[in-house]
C-alpha cells in the first residue's frame, strides 16, 4: 500500500516535470545573451510608452539575462531626443538601438553619414522581405539595396476627423476636395458660428500644409516635390500656398496656443467642424475622450486625397559601434515579428508594419484601423513631410519657419520662393 | 618680474582656475566664434568631414537672407522686450522698495511675498501665465465676474503690431542711436568743462547728423525689405517676466535704501526739502549704482531668455520668439551648427553691449580707490 502510494506520487511528479519541461522548451528563454541593451526613443507618455514597455517586458521573458535600459528622452515630438542622439553619435557613444522615422530622417542623415549597419541578413533570415510592403522597404533602403532599420508601425497623416452627428445637425457633408471645402463647407460653418477647421501650433500647421499640398497637387506631383520632378518654383506650388492661406482663413485664430489634442477636442465639442491630424488622433478620441468610432467620431481622407495614403513609420536601427550588438540584433529581430507588432500597435494606436500581423482581429485593432488597413493595402503610398519620411531635418526645420512667416503675412509668392531656396540649400529633389 | 615667493604661490594657486576658465569659457567662446564662420552641420560632422570656412556668410544670411526672417523678428522682439522688461522691473521694484521702506508693519511678510516669484523657475512662470493669458478662459474673463464684458486681447498669441517699420531702416536707427549717445557725452563733457572732448564729440555728432539727413546708412547697407514692429504679444511675456523679476529688483533697491543713512535725509529736511525732494535729490541719486547693477542683471537675463518663451509659445510662435530659442532649434532641430553658432555669437555681442560698460565703470571705480 505504502509503496504503491509512493509509486503514484513518483509518476505524478515525473509527468509533472515532463509537462513543465515541455513548457520551458516551448518558451525557450535564451540565457546566453546578457549585458545592457540601451533602447533610445522619444516614447515617454500615453500609449506610446505603454507599447514600448509591453515590448520590453515580452522581450525580457525571452532574454532574461539582458538588462534593458529604456533611454527615452521626453518632449517636443522628438526634438530633444534628436538633439541628445546627435551629440551622443558625434561623441561616438551610440545607444544599442534608436528610434528613427523611416525615410529621409533615416537615410539623408544617419545612413548617408555611414553611421548605420545594414540589416539585410536579418530581413532575409526572418523572411521579412515578403512580410513588409515594398513601399515601406523602399523608404528604409539606400541606393545600393541595403536595408537599415526595422519598422514597427505605420501611421497615416492625411486623415480628416469630424463628428458625424454634428455634421448632420449643420446639414453638411464631408468635402471631397479643397475646392468644396472652401466654397461650400467653410462659409456654411462660419455662418453657423462654427470654426470650419481646427488647427494648432506650428508643427500641426506644417502637418495641415502637407495634406493641402497632397490634395492640390495629387499624389504624383506631391511625390515629385521630393524626387525633383515637380519644381518648387512652379505655379502649382504657388497654388498650394494660396489654397493653404484660404484654409487658414477658415481656421481658428488662436492656433499658436493649441496643441493637436486641443484642436481635436474642439471638433469633439462641436466648436469646430474638422481637424486634420495623423491617426494617433483615433487613440485620443477613443481612449481619452471615450468616443465610439463611427458614431462619436468619424474620419475621411483629407480633401482631394482619397485613394492616397500619406504614411510615416517608426523604425529602429542598429548604429555603427552599438553597445552590446548581439542583444541589439535580438531586439530588432524580435520587434519585427508579427507577435511583437500585435503587442505594440494596439497600445500605441497604429497599424502593424508586418503584414502577417493579426490585423483582422477586432479585439486588437479597432474599427478605424480595420478601415485604415484596407486603404494601406490598396492606396497609392506617399511619405509625410512633417514626420520625416520625405525630407531631412534641415529642410523640415527651415520649412517650419517658412510656414510660421506665411501664417503671419499670407504672402504666397514669398513663401514659394523661400521654400524653393530652402529646397535648393538642403538638396531636396536632387 | 616675480619678486617673492608670495607671488609664485599666488600664481600657482590661481593657475587651475585660470586654466579652467581659459579653456571652458574663453576657449569655447572662441571655438563658437570660429564655428560661426563655417558651414558646419549635422551630416558633415557625422560623416567625419571637415567643415568649410565660409567667412561671414552665416552672418549676412542672418541679417539679410530671405530664409532668416525669423532671426530678424527675434532681434526686433528682443530689443523691445529688453527695454520694456527693464523698465517694468525698475519702476515696480523701486515703488515696492520705497513703500516697504516706510517702516510698515509686517514688512518681512510682504518682502517674502514679493521676492517669492524669483525662487520659481521661468518654466513654471511660463506655464502658469500661459494659463492665465488663455484668451478664452484666463484673465480676459475676469471682468465677466462683475458683469462687465470680457477683454478680447489675445495676449501671447496676438498678431497685432505697433510701430511698424521696414528692416531697411535699421542702419538709420542704429546711426540715430549712436548720434544720441555722442550728443549725450558731448553735453556731459561740456558741463565738466572738458572743452576739447566736447568739441570733438560735437564734430562727430554733426557728421552723423549729415549721414542721416542724406540717408547714407540705408544706402550703404542695403538690407532686405521686410516689415517688422513691436508685437503686442510681447506684453504677455513682459508681464510674466516682470512678475518674476521685479521682486528681485525690489530687494536690491531695499538694500540700497537701507544703506542710505537717516542723517542724510535729516540733513535734507533741515535744508527745507519736502518728502518728494528728499527722494528726488538725495535718495534716487544715491541709488544710481543699484540701478546700474539691476539694469545689467535684468538686461542679460532678458537678452538670453529661452525657457519662458518656450513654455509660453511652444517652439514656433514668431510673435514672441527670441534669439535663444531660434539658436536652439537651428542648432539641434535643423542641425545647422554653423548658423546656430552665428546666432549665439550675435547674442554674445548684444550681451557684451550691456556688460562691458559695467565692467569698465567698475574697473574705473576700483582704480580710483
Amino acid at each position: 500500500m505504502f509503496k504503491m502510494r509512493y509509486l503514484k506520487l513518483a509518476v505524478v511528479l515525473v509527468v509533472g516535470m515532463l509537462a513543465l519541461g515541455a513548457v520551458v522548451i516551448a518558451q525557450e528563454p535564451n540565457t546566453e545573451l546578457s549585458g545592457d541593451l540601451e533602447i533610445f526613443s522619444w516614447w515617454t507618455g500615453g500609449g506610446e510608452e505603454a507599447g514600448l514597455l509591453a515590448l520590453i517586458e515580452r522581450f525580457q521573458e525571452q532574454y532574461p539575462n539582458v538588462n534593458v535600459i529604456n533611454a527615452a528622452v521626453a518632449g517636443g515630438s522628438g526634438v530633444n531626443a534628436r538633439a541628445v542622439l546627435t551629440s551622443r553619435m558625434l561623441s561616438n557613444d551610440p545607444p544599442s538601438t534608436f528610434q528613427v522615422h523611416a525615410g529621409q530622417a533615416l537615410n539623408a542623415l544617419w545612413v548617408r553619414a555611414g553611421r548605420m549597419q545594414p540589416l539585410n541578413d536579418m530581413f532575409e533570415a526572418n523572411g521579412w522581405m515578403e512580410q513588409y510592403p515594398q513601399g515601406l522597404l523602399d523608404l528604409i533602403t539606400d541606393s545600393e539595396g541595403n536595408i537599415y532599420s526595422v519598422p514597427v508601425n505605420i501611421h497615416r497623416s492625411n486623415v480628416m476627423w469630424y463628428v458625424p452627428g454634428k455634421l448632420a445637425e449643420w446639414g453638411l457633408e464631408v468635402p471631397g476636395t479643397w475646392e468644396d471645402f472652401l466654397t461650400t463647407t467653410c462659409p456654411a460653418m462660419q455662418a453657423a458660428g462654427v470654426t470650419p477647421i481646427a488647427v494648432g501650433e506650428n508643427w500641426t500647421q506644417v502637418h495641415l500644409w502637407e495634406s493641402v499640398a497632397l490634395g492640390v497637387l495629387g499624389a504624383e506631383a506631391y511625390q515629385g516635390l521630393w524626387d525633383g520632378t515637380t519644381s518648387w518654383t512652379s505655379e502649382e506650388v504657388n497654388n498650394v500656398f494660396t489654397t493653404f492661406a484660404a484654409v487658414l482663413d477658415c481656421a481658428n485664430e488662436d492656433r499658436n496656443a493649441l496643441s493637436w489634442q486641443d484642436a481635436a477636442q474642439r471638433v469633439a465639442n462641436g466648436e469646430a467642424g474638422f481637424t486634420i491630424m495623423g491617426d494617433w488622433a483615433a487613440g485620443y478620441y477613443l481612449i481619452d475622450l471615450e468616443l465610439e468610432p463611427e458614431t462619436g467620431f468619424a474620419w475621411a481622407a483629407s480633401p482631394g486625397t482619397s485613394g492616397t495614403f500619406m504614411m510615416l513609420s517608426d523604425t529602429f536601427g542598429l548604429p555603427v559601434g552599438a553597445k552590446n550588438e548581439e542583444a541589439a540584433r535580438a531586439w530588432l529581430s524580435f520587434i519585427g515579428t508579427a507577435e511583437a507588432q500585435d503587442i505594440f500597435n494596439p497600445l500605441k494606436g497604429s497599424l502593424p508594419a508586418n503584414i502577417t500581423a493579426d490585423i483582422t482581429n477586432g479585439d486588437l485593432y479597432n474599427a478605424y484601423f480595420q478601415s485604415a488597413y484596407t486603404d494601406w493595402t490598396t492606396n497609392a503610398i506617399v511619405g509625410s513631410l512633417q514626420h520625416g519620411a520625405v525630407a531631412p531635418p534641415a529642410f523640415l526645420d527651415g520649412f517650419g519657419n517658412v510656414i510660421a512667416s506665411f501664417a503671419a503675412n499670407r504672402d504666397a509668392s514669398q513663401a514659394t520662393a523661400n521654400a524653393a531656396t530652402l529646397a535648393l540649400q538642403t538638396g531636396i529633389g536632387q | 618680474m616675480i619678486k617673492n615667493n608670495g607671488q609664485v604661490m599666488a600664481l600657482l594657486v590661481l593657475l587651475p582656475s585660470i586654466l579652467l576658465l581659459g579653456l571652458f569659457v574663453y576657449g569655447f567662446i572662441g571655438w563658437t566664434a570660429y564655428t560661426s564662420l563655417t558651414d558646419s552641420n549635422g551630416l558633415q560632422q557625422l560623416s567625419g568631414l571637415p567643415s568649410n570656412f565660409v567667412q561671414l556668410r552665416n552672418y549676412s544670411d542672418l541679417f539679410n537672407g530671405s530664409l532668416n526672417e525669423r532671426f530678424r523678428i527675434d532681434i526686433v522682439n528682443t530689443l523691445f522686450f529688453t527695454l520694456l522688461f527693464i523698465l517694468v522691473c525698475l519702476v515696480l521694484g523701486l515703488t515696492l522698495a520705497i513703500l516697504l521702506d516706510q517702516k510698515i508693519q509686517g514688512e518681512t511678510v510682504f518682502r517674502t511675498i514679493f521676492l517669492f516669484p524669483m525662487a520659481l523657475s521661468f518654466v513654471v512662470t511660463g506655464v502658469v501665465w500661459k494659463w492665465l493669458f488663455n484668451p478664452e478662459r484666463g484673465i480676459n474673463s475676469l471682468p465677466e465676474l462683475i458683469g462687465l464684458p470680457g477683454s478680447d486681447f489675445r495676449w501671447f498669441i496676438s498678431e497685432e503690431q505697433w510701430l511698424p517699420f521696414n528692416w531697411q531702416q535699421m542702419p538709420t536707427f542704429l546711426t540715430m542711436f549712436a548720434l544720441g549717445l555722442v550728443i549725450y557725452f558731448a553735453l556731459r563733457w561740456y558741463a565738466k568743462k572738458r572743452a576739447q572732448w566736447a568739441a570733438f564729440a560735437g564734430a562727430i555728432a554733426l557728421l552723423l547728423l549729415m549721414l542721416i539727413t542724406f540717408d547714407v546708412p540705408r544706402q550703404a547697407l542695403p538690407l532686405i525689405s521686410e516689415e517688422h514692429g513691436f508685437n503686442l504679444a510681447l506684453f504677455a511675456v513682459v508681464i510674466a517676466a516682470g512678475w518674476q523679476m521685479s521682486g528681485y529688483t525690489m530687494a536690491m533697491y531695499l538694500a540700497g535704501l537701507r544703506g542710505i543713512s537717516d542723517d542724510l535725509r535729516e540733513a535734507a529736511r533741515v535744508d527745507g526739502a519736502g518728502e518728494f525732494g528728499v527722494y528726488r535729490y538725495v535718495v534716487l541719486p544715491l541709488l544710481q549704482p543699484i540701478t546700474l547693477s539691476a539694469v545689467i542683471i535684468l538686461g542679460h537675463i532678458s537678452l538670453k531668455i529661452f525657457d519662458l518663451v518656450y513654455t509660453m509659445g511652444g517652439d514656433t510662435n514668431l510673435f514672441i520668439d527670441m534669439p535663444g530659442l531660434n539658436m536652439y532649434l537651428t542648432t539641434f532641430r535643423g542641425q545647422q551648427f554653423g548658423m546656430g553658432a552665428a546666432i549665439a555669437t550675435v547674442m554674445l555681442i548684444m550681451v557684451a553691449f550691456v556688460i562691458v560698460p559695467y565692467l569698465v565703470t567698475s574697473f574705473r571705480t576700483e582704480d580710483k580707490r
